[in-house]
């Protein structure tokens, strides 16, 4: 028996090792944590305000969220420093779904999102990612680049020339400034400065304030304003799902990346449950779905953030900022949006796609493509990521189930080696490669180099065997490897003097 | 004579011929060892999780990179360790030479022209500013 006292010790060990883990993660870089934060916070800003814009609903519906999201996701995500808001990729699953039921809907289905998300992560789903082809991940984020771009061109093509001037002087801020200073956001820099000349020179913009209003005060708590029916259900179903997946999608990349920059490990199954928690109270406070954000986090890292903290500061300055200068957030041109927007589209495109379309094999680059096709075309980047999965499997089941058997003729016998893996799929190929016209010689299978896997497999080595016996040659089988063996042992019939092929 | 020697080593033919006059400092001490090190770039964090098969084969490719270099440390018998960092290629090195113990750091410039070099700031020039040690750049 154990005693009091020590149970009790073991216990305390217990909350000492929590209380050590806490400080660890939130308190151990302080003033880079809060640092960063504030500059993700200003980061996130127009971000947060584009993406409403792309979903179609109200800035605060994206501002709300990020807030939430951060907030939440700095104390129940999985990986330390990494940045979660409303997001480019959750905004263009919505899009339909706002515009045909209004933005209700998406609360609803966000909530629904949420609940999934918890199940995975419950279920430890994280692994699965593992089951993600790189083609398939690579033509995922083409694709959310190519949409991002694409949902800004109605906001700046044929509006008026200012615009063109406006977006132009954004993007060459954005680009220029970092090779100077990289204290302050460039964005950030772009937005001010370019704000105060349209109000000040009174140029004939259009503002975030034409597409939507901003509170200035915290999120209240409220249920979505929708009927709970089977009817709701099967509208914000479809939705719940491909947000589920694309919010896990692009969180688990992104926990990969900051896990590889800050040279640390992540558990990505705590990351899925938080995200799900994390969306579930952001509808509640009235945000959209949102999931965790690869440029932002990039960011945070780059600007020395490494804690919870840094996360929990974003989302908290965020809404100090929105509440403060509400009023002269309203008053950013949309111009200057839209050219942080495009910096961001070109920012998530994955540039090395070209080198790799010329050294990756043709399945994977057609796999690629085809996944940003798809999205492209259905506007759903769930739907490019399940294609993806399902064409890429199929590939690879044609790739394993070609088998290849080489001929050699020598002068007494003929012999056969067998490359591959021996299974239902690739024992039409196996049965085809064989000269069965050959007769009264030595025939020798070679199994060094393949697999038997299934009886479909043992079956077709026996048909060969008695086929060429058939013909009156002597016929081995070398160089089974002991699983291999085992299973012909157990299910082959060719050392039956008997056997005969109608057997199978 | 010198005792601990960080070669920045990035798989490039400038950081080889860095370690080239590296091991001929370190051949003339008996008690010198080299510490080569390489910087895992941020910027490069991306691209790289996105185009590899998972954590392992990264480690695995990161560390083949190397391997060139150790081998000349090797057929020297020269005692070596190295050292991933996580980071932008410049600080990250200034910031380890400068918590730990080195006199002497050594690494290749990288050649850029005037206007690369306006753009992207030379690596070897920031090192050698900020490090509190003598510096080899090796050309």
């Amino acid at each position: 028996m154990e005693s009091v006292d020590s149970l009790l010790n073991k216990k305390y060990e217990v909350y000492e090792k929590m209380i050590e883990q806490v400080k660890k993660e939130w308190f151990s870089n302080i003033k880079g944590d809060i640092l960063a934060g504030i500059v993700v916070a200003l980061a996130l800003i127009p971000e947060a305000i584009a993406f409403s814009i792309i979903a179609g609903v109200d800035p605060m519906t994206g501002l709300y969220a990020s807030f939430c999201m951060a907030v939440v996701i700095s104390f129940l995500g999985g990986r330390p420093a990494m940045i979660s808001a409303a997001t480019g990729a959750m905004a263009l699953v919505v899009v339909s779904l706002v515009k045909d039921h209004g933005v209700e809907y998406l609360l609803a289905a966000t909530i629904l999102t949420g609940v999934f998300q918890i199940i995975f992560g419950v279920c430890k789903i994280a692994r699965l990612m593992k089951f993600i082809p790189r083609a398939v991940m690579i033509g995922f984020v083409n694709a959310l680049a190519i949409l991002i771009f694409k949902a800004q061109v109605p906001h700046f093509v044929g509006i008026s020339n200012m615009t063109y001037v406006f977006v132009a002087i954004t993007l060459v801020i954005v680009y220029v400034l970092p090779r100077f200073t990289k204290a302050v956001p460039a964005p950030l820099i772009a937005i001010i400065l370019l704000t105060a000349i349209s109000i000040f020179a009174k140029v004939e913009l259009r503002t975030v304030g034409d597409l939507g209003t901003i509170t200035k005060s915290l999120p209240v708590f409220h249920l979505p304003q929708v009927p709970f029916t089977m009817d709701t259900l099967r509208i914000i179903l479809p939705y719940s799902i491909a947000l589920s997946i694309v919010g896990l999608l692009e969180t688990l990349l992104t926990a990969s990346i900051v896990d590889d920059m800050t040279d640390t490990d992540s558990n990505k199954n705590q990351e899925a449950r938080g995200q799900g928690i994390a969306n579930v109270i952001s509808a509640f406070f009235g945000g959209m779905a949102g999931c965790a954000m690869i440029g932002q986090s990039v960011i945070n890292v780059k600007s020395g953030g490494r804690g919870r903290l840094s996360t929990f500061v974003a989302g908290v300055f965020l809404i100090f900022l929105i509440i403060a200068l509400g009023d002269l957030v309203v008053q950013i041109p949309m111009s200057v949006l839209v050219g942080i927007m495009i910096m961001v589209s070109i920012g998530t495109f994955d540039w090395s796609s070209f080198s790799y379309m010329k050294k990756a094999p043709r399945t994977d680059v057609f796999v690629m493509l085809s996944t940003v096709v798809i999205v492209v075309a259905t506007h759903d980047l769930s739907k490019g990521v399940i294609a993806g999965v399902i064409l890429s499997a199929l590939f690879f089941v044609s790739k394993i189930s070609t088998i290849k058997v080489k001929k050699t003729e020598q002068s007494d016998r003929t012999l056969y080696e067998i490359e591959g893996q021996l299974f239902f799929a690739s024992v039409e190929g196996f049965l085809e490669s064989f000269d069965f016209s050959l007769k009264d010689s030595n025939v020798i299978l070679n199994f060094e180099n393949a697999n038997v896997w299934d009886g479909s497999g043992v079956g077709a080595i026996d048909k060969t065997v008695i086929k060429f016996m058939d013909n009156n040659n002597h016929v081995s089988v070398n160089g089974l490897n002991h699983p291999s063996q085992k299973l012909v042992d157990r299910l082959g019939v060719y050392n039956n003097p008997n056997a005969k092929v109608s057997a199978h | 004579m010198y005792q601990n020697i960080l070669v920045g080593i990035d798989g490039s033919e400038n950081s080889i011929r860095a370690l080239v006059e590296a091991i001929k400092i370190a051949s003339c001490s008996q008690i010198c060892s080299i510490e080569l090190v390489t910087v895992v770039d941020f910027s490069k964090s991306k691209d790289e999780i996105l185009h590899s098969h998972g954590k392992e084969e990264l480690k695995f490719l990161r560390k083949q990179k190397l391997l060139p270099a150790e081998k000349m440390l090797q057929e020297k018998n020269l005692s070596y360790t190295i050292q991933e960092l996580h980071g932008e290629p410049g600080p990250a090195i200034v910031e380890y030479v400068n918590q730990n113990n080195f006199d002497l750091v050594v690494i290749g410039s990288r050649g850029l022209n005037a206007l690369q070099e306006m753009v992207l700031g030379s690596v070897s020039h920031k090192i050698a500013k900020r490090v509190k040690c003598p510096v080899l750049i090796v050309k």
